[in-house]
């Protein structure tokens, strides 16, 4: 049968929590449209449970996540330019379609979103050093500051750059050992919710990230207030919403990555990473050699 | 035991200070009466006697200190590096030449032992200043790009525990980036700040570079809430740290927050006992408890409880309470009668909820805000003095059995400051050290403090870093 006649085969999009992949807990769904108000498909619309059981799920994953080597990290968020590379036409599609762009121009995008990941891979082992170091403290002691992954980051993805800007957001969050929840662009989350399933297939633990469709307003407010979350990334809220999940997520002094227009086709620096970062420092004594070369 | 160990008196000598019947505050180099010509005492906690009384800053005043710091911001931030860095190092110097008097004003005014402010607070001040004076000219090379830019005007509230020194943490690493402060240390602790007004003077600094405003919680609300301000820095409860970072919500006020702390001294079976003793002393006892980083909470593995708790407690009966000025004295006079019924009010919680209390024979002299050393036994996770900061002379013990459960017993917390691992298996160290949730981890030793070591909690103690080069990225636009 010619491509003409065939009836395409539609996908149900859905979240990706824990590795899986649910519909809304809520049962409801919203109309995504293309740029041109012709429907799309119907993404679940996420609740607050669903954004609940999300923390879970990620507070679960950070233990495993920020304990694997960062050679390993590194490996895994390779891999999943790999796996994008690979259905980089679905993927152009999704974000012409979203963005209302040309092919070409959605091809641009993708690629450099494929690149974003080959970027933070190449990250995840040298961090450590370039932001920790030993301090030369005036005393007999050995002092060492190092990097440590904040834990489970909120991230409210950017509304208009759908998928690279998505990326740039997601991928240095976890580079470091962190766990996401992400609430994609509300009005296109397709290519977010299809990111998932090249995730899923990425060696990417199960709850590393976790990608929800749905409004920023509705889920926002109860992740900055949750108590298990603790950091957010505003860089999706528009400027009532940012002011109103700062001042929620003061509550537990959740680390607060302000709302910023940001070109996501610029180099990204490391500011993303850093954060999301805490830093450690450990002192202990060195002792000294006596004549007997003995420390004691 | 008093009898074990009688030392005759040693008193460091007041008269290597000289305070003023009043001081103003220190707005574009002058020191000037408040608007509302509102004034307030500071005593000495030791014997409640008023050793001045201080202007006291109302937001009119914010605004014209703010205004000063802004006016003044232009220049500062356009010297040359270097010329920034002599200012700093005529500042470092200045505090190392009236260092005594620093310290016997400190101690009069804070109630810590002179022994501490002599050896730890002073050095500790002029060793910050010396430091962050190299980094004025060097900060494109500090691994913020090329050229980072000041961010203007600093409000920076501190807390009475350490006065000269959180001012030093406060103040060296804003000037050295080009930064201008308006700051206001606590009401209990005025006069080091407005010492160091004067030696602002004595070094020649702009006007407007460093104002320094006395006062009260509404003084630094105001500062922090004033639209002018690009950059808060605040150390203090974790409570007004929160609301602070509501009250800067949806601005581009940056900010960064040193918090209360929990942490968690952690004493394995194979330590030495002896060491780990000493450890424990510093850890909770240093400056009478009043310390967001000390180890309040001790963790010791149940196999060695009786051994190390005897050892302590044989210890702590040694320790000498009383004037602060005295030479001998381990354990000075709390800061302030309101800090004295928090810490009280704690420890009788701790009985009423079932732990189980001792002091050695300890005699508390009659005048004054004083607390016995304390330890508490039989303490659980969910007792209140093993959950909230106490800020005060009281050590909480919990037990342990295996290291898992010590480190979740440690990040058993609302706070992350700092923690206290003491064994002589390095590779337990490295183990615990890694899984702890703390900023500062001290592996046998403790309350170890440094200009190049950075400092800050995780979680509800607060975020940014203070010393080091990390603690350059909080007044730097990056």
């Amino acid at each position: 049968m010619s491509d003409q006649n065939r009836l395409s085969v539609f996908k149900t999009y859905k979240l990706y929590v824990g590795g899986k992949f649910p519909r809304s807990e809520s049962g409801r769904v919203y109309e995504v449209q293309d740029h041109k108000g012709k429907w799309l498909a119907n993404a679940p619309l996420s609740s607050r449970k669903d954004a609940r059981d999300a923390v879970v799920a990620a507070r679960k994953a950070f233990g495993g996540w920020s304990g694997a080597t960062a050679y390993n990290r590194g490996q895994i968020l390779y891999r999943v330019a790999e796996m994008l590379e690979g259905r980089k036409s679905q993927f152009v599609r999704e974000v012409a379609h979203a963005e209302g762009l040309s092919k070409a121009k959605a091809a641009e995008v993708v690629e450099a979103a494929v690149d974003r990941w080959v970027w933070y891979a190449g990250w995840t082992d040298k961090i450590g050093q370039v932001v920790g170091g030993a301090n030369p403290v005036a005393g007999p002691f050995f002092n060492l500051s190092t990097p440590e992954p904040t834990g489970v980051v909120t991230v409210v993805a950017p509304q208009e750059s759908s998928f690279l800007g998505l990326v740039s957001v997601i991928a240095p969050v976890i580079a470091t050992g962190n766990t996401a929840v992400v609430i994609a662009s509300e009005k296109a989350p397709l290519p977010a919710l299809s990111l998932g399933e090249v995730l899923a297939t990425s060696d990417l633990p199960g709850g590393v990230v976790n990608i929800l469709s749905g409004k920023a307003a509705e889920m926002g407010p109860h992740l900055a207030a949750h108590q298990d979350v603790n950091a957010i990334d505003l860089t999706g809220a528009d400027a009532d919403l940012a002011r109103e999940l700062e001042i929620a997520a003061a509550d537990n002094l959740k680390r607060v990555l302000r709302r910023r227009t940001e070109d996501f086709t610029g180099s990204p620096g490391t500011d993303r990473m850093t954060a999301f970062l805490e830093t450690k420092t450990v002192w202990h004594p060195t002792g000294s050699l006596g004549a007997s070369g003995s420390a004691y | 035991m008093a009898s074990v160990f009688e030392y005759a008196p040693a008193p460091e000598s007041r008269s290597v200070v000289d305070i003023a019947p009043s001081y103003g505050l220190f707005i574009d180099g002058e020191f000037v009466e408040a608007a509302d010509g509102k004034v307030f005492k500071t005593v000495s906690p030791a014997t409640e006697e008023v050793l001045s009384e201080v202007a006291r800053a109302g937001a009119e005043d914010v605004d014209r200190a703010v205004k000063a710091a802004r006016k003044a911001f232009e220049k500062w931030s356009a010297l040359p590096g270097s010329e920034r860095a002599k200012y700093l190092f005529r500042i470092a110097r200045i505090i190392q030449e009236r260092s005594r008097e620093l310290a016997v004003l400190e101690t009069l005014d804070n109630g810590k032992p002179i022994k501490e402010t002599r050896d730890a607070d002073l050095p500790l001040v002029a060793a910050h200043f010396f430091y962050y004076a190299g980094w004025a000219d060097k900060l494109d090379h500090a691994g913020y790009g090329a050229n980072p830019r000041p961010l203007g005007v600093a409000g920076q509230v501190i807390p009475w525990n350490f006065p000269l020194l959180m001012l030093a943490w406060k103040i060296a690493p804003a000037l050295a980036t080009g930064n201008t402060v308006v700051l206001k240390p606590a009401e209990t602790t005025p006069l080091s700040a407005l010492f160091f007004a004067d030696i602002c003077r004595q070094a020649g600094l702009p006007r407007g570079v460093v104002n320094i405003l006395p006062g009260y919680g509404d003084a630094g609300a105001a500062l922090v809430e004033h639209p002018d301000v690009n950059k808060v820095a605040f150390t203090g409860s974790t409570a007004v740290g929160k609301s602070i970072a509501r009250s800067v919500a949806g601005t581009d006020k940056k900010l960064t927050l040193e918090l209360g702390g929990k942490g968690a001294n952690i004493v394995f079976d194979d330590a030495p006992i002896d060491q780990a003793v000493e450890g424990i002393v510093t850890g909770i006892f240093f400056n009478q408890g009043q310390v967001c980083c000390a180890g309040s909470r001790l963790l010791v593995q149940e196999s060695i409880q009786d051994e190390l708790l005897d050892s302590l407690k044989r210890r702590l009966s040694t320790l000498r309470l009383g004037d602060p000025l005295d030479k001998n004295t381990d354990i000075g006079a709390i800061n302030s009668a309101e800090q004295l019924s928090r810490i009280t009010t704690l420890v009788e919680k701790g009985e009423a909820e079932g732990a189980e209390r001792w002091s050695p024979a300890c005699e508390l002299p009659s005048a004054g805000y004083w607390f016995a050393p304390t330890l508490f036994t039989n303490v659980t996770q969910a007792h209140t003095i093993a959950r909230d900061e106490i800020f005060g002379p009281v050590l909480s013990v919990l037990t342990f059995r295996t290291p898992d459960e010590a480190v979740a017993k440690a990040n058993n917390s609302q706070y992350g400051l700092s923690a206290g691992i003491w064994t002589e298996k390095g590779s337990r160290i490295l183990a615990v050290a890694n899984k702890l949730r703390a900023g500062v981890v001290w592996a046998n030793t403790f309350n170890k403090f440094d200009p190049t070591s950075p400092f800050g909690g995780y979680k509800e103690s607060g975020f940014g870093r203070e010393g080091g080069r990390h603690g350059l990225e909080a007044y730097l636009d990056v």
